[in-house]
């Protein structure tokens, strides 16, 4: 009793079938946002210059040499050189690195606590859960800057305390967020629909509940990630991250203060690389926001093979 | 309630009770509902909202959440087989493989973010044990014969490229993908346009005939349940209240609120005389049942016996029974037209 084929519509029934996965869809999403496809790019230099800092930096970032301070820009050195005549640029490749090494620890501990957290609590539910979430408000009252200096001040000043002050107060974030996704999808109708064709409870959770929140996760991975790179940044300015002569952003930035006068290009270097990288940041999260949920992905995106199909063809 | 005459029944539940303990009360959702369910048939169970069908069905499922829900009958078979006490492991072989369900919502019970071929293979895979090949062949086959065009193309789509009225096809598909003996489709079409509702009940009415598919169909209208089922029950507050076969419940009404169904529900055959006639009132709060019949506040046709005691179960024909103490052989005529 098999329906004849109807082939109403754009469609080439002698078209290859357009079976595509969800990635290859949401890259393509992806790609179509300039404005995230060039912040991926900026990060992406960023991060390959930090990591391979090393190799690429024909200075060393920490050498005095006073008989070369506060050049201003040229060909040897790029953006000058500081007060103890060590070149700013290699001094920014090098503080990208320390930024953006804090910036992941910053997430992936936070990620490593607060998401389990959160699926538990949104699971379990009852008693449990309102013990977890209560000890998560506690922690989300206090201001995180000023909890963070509050660690640094009692565990000392130190890019590991650093990571830990400014990862505690992220857990709650994403333990929070986890949590709704996980009540919200839950109560979705197709969970007990998948439910009432066999799939497992663990199966739901897993294939179900996680698909469903690593978009508002990844969304969040990259607002805490630009949020960390602004409070090292922060922290580092105050004294508070990493020491001396160490480079960094912040403490860069902190000491061109002080030559600002003689030495103007000084302060420039630290501002840029850090807005660059906030901005990118952003961009691509931005960018992710939009492509991973299928339902914003245009229907064109599936090939013109595959038109919404009218009620009215069928038998 | 509704005998087997000779046949074993396919599905058959004895006296279910459903309660949810919420901050209000305990809420008695289903208050003794008993029934068979023949092999091949239909049966349709209707009842205006709230009156627990849903919860009936999944109860019977074990999809009802506990807490707060509390499920508890004297039996529930499913092929001769006690599926009542069983655990969840044992629940989830049989759900989808032996007894499936369609809801009611087609733009919400498909997962968003997975494509439908992804969701329609997922269950030949875990039932059937079917390799990923086999399993997409069959698909594909099963796509064709629920009506999508163009089905091979169509397996990599999400749910949000189709139409309602699609969407509930590939969950008619899915829910009779591994060829389950019993089919609960709960409103199935109530989201829908006419047009393409009669097209759905067409498609299951087909599909099943073919498979050998018994059917719940769960609505909240009479004339959708009269095309389609063989039999019906009538629910209300969570208790069938009447159950016959379809013509001779339709033809010789005998529970004051099947009466008041039938004159509120309009009808192809209607002479320009008769008028609809809402029930007046409220469905009872659930939250302490009366001992008394249920619909005994709204009733237009209650005797004296209605107010002493609570109707007993009795037959007004072959097959056909209600819990009703009223004589309604006067209105039959009337509402024969
Ligand atoms: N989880 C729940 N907690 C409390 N009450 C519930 C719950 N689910 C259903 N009910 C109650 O059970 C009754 C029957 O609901 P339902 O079976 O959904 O009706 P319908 O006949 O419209 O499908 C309703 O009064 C509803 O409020
Ligand atoms: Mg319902």
């Amino acid at each position: 009793m098999s329906t004849p084929p109807l082939h109403i519509g754009a469609g080439d029934p002698s078209a290859p079938p357009a079976y595509r996965g969800g990635a290859f869809l949401a890259c393509q999403q992806f790609m179509r946002n300039h404005a995230a496809l060039a912040g991926f790019f900026i990060l992406l230099l960023l991060g390959f210059a930090a990591v391979l800092a090393p190799w690429i930096s024909p200075y060393d970032p920490t050498a005095l040499k006073l008989s070369e301070k506060l050049l201003p820009p040229s060909f040897s050195h790029w953006m000058g050189t500081d007060y103890f005549g060590r070149d700013v640029m290699t001094r920014i490749v090098w503080g990208g690195r320390v930024s953006l090494s804090v910036a992941f620890l910053v997430v992936f501990y936070s990620l490593l606590v607060g998401v389990p957290i959160g699926l538990v609590s949104g699971f379990v539910g009852g008693r449990l859960d309102n013990a977890l979430m209560r000890m998560m408000d506690a922690f989300l009252t206090f201001p995180p800057l000023l909890l963070a200096v509050a660690i640094v001040g009692l565990l000392g000043p130190d890019l590991e305390n650093v990571v830990i002050a400014l990862g505690i107060v992220q857990i709650p974030v994403f333990a929070r967020i986890v949590r709704g996704s996980t009540l919200s999808a839950r109560e979705e109708v197709y969970i007990v629909a998948a439910r009432a064709l066999g799939a497992s409870a663990a199966r739901v959770v897993f294939s179900g509940i996680l698909r469903n929140i690593v978009s508002p996760i990844v969304v969040q991975i990259t607002i805490v990630f630009a949020g960390a790179i602004i409070a090292e940044a922060s922290l580092s300015f105050l004294g508070l991250g990493s020491q001396p002569p160490d480079p960094s952003w912040g403490r860069d930035l902190s000491e061109a203060r002080r030559y600002m006068g003689d030495a103007p290009w000084l302060i420039i270097g630290p501002i840029l690389a850090c807005m660059l990288c906030v901005l990118s940041i952003n961009f691509v999260g931005d960018g992710l926001r939009d492509s991973l949920d299928p339902r914003s992905w245009r229907a064109k995106t599936t090939g013109g093979s595959t038109p919404r199909v009218p009620e009215q063809v069928t038998p | 309630m509704i005998e087997s005459a000779g046949m074993e029944p396919v599905l058959s539940v004895r006296n279910l009770h459903t309660r949810f303990h919420t901050e209000d009360g305990i809420v008695h959702a289903v208050g003794g509902v008993s029934f068979d369910l023949l092999p091949g048939k239909v049966l349709g169970i209707v009842g205006e909202s709230g009156s627990g069908k849903s919860v009936t069905a999944l109860s019977i499922m074990k999809l009802v959440v506990s807490p707060p829900g509390e499920v508890t009958a004297d039996a529930i078979t499913l092929e001769g087989e006690d599926i009542l006490g069983i655990d969840e492991v044992r629940a989830r072989r049989i759900r989808g493989s032996r007894i499936a369900m369609v809801f009611q919502d087609p733009m919400k019970s498909l997962n968003p973010v997975l494509t439908i071929g992804r969701q329609l293979t997922e269950a030949l895979r875990e039932h059937l044990g079917l390799s990923d090949r086999a399993a997409r062949d069959r698909a594909i086959e099963l796509l064709d014969r629920v009506g999508i065009p163009m089905a091979r193309d169509r397996l990599g789509d999400y749910p949000h490229q189709f139409s309602g009225g699609m969407r509930q096809r590939v969950m008619i598909a899915i829910a009779l993908s591994c060829n389950p003996s019993v089919l609960i489709a709960d409103e199935a079409t109530t989201a829908l346009d006419v047009t393409i509702q009669a097209q759905i009940i067409d498609l299951v009415k087909r599909l099943t005939e073919d498979l050998g598919t018994a059917v719940i169909w769960i609505s909240h209208d009479l004339g959708v349940v009269a095309g389609i089922c063989d039999s019906v029950a009538v629910m209300y507050a969570g208790r069938i209240v009447e159950s016959g076969p379809v013509r001779d419940l339709f033809h010789r009404p005998s529970h004051g609120y099947t009466l008041g169904l039938l004159g509120s529900t309009p009808r192809l055959d209607d002479d320009e005389e008769r008028r609809l006639q809402p029930i007046d009132g409220l469905p009872p709060s659930l939250l302490d049942p009366v001992p008394l019949c249920p619909f005994l506040p709204r009733c237009r046709h209650a005797v004296g016996a209605c107010r002493e005691k609570p109707p007993a179960w009795r037959d007004v024909a072959d097959v056909h029974g209600t819990r009703c103490w009223a004589d309604l052989t006067p209105y039959w005529r009337a509402t024969n037209g």
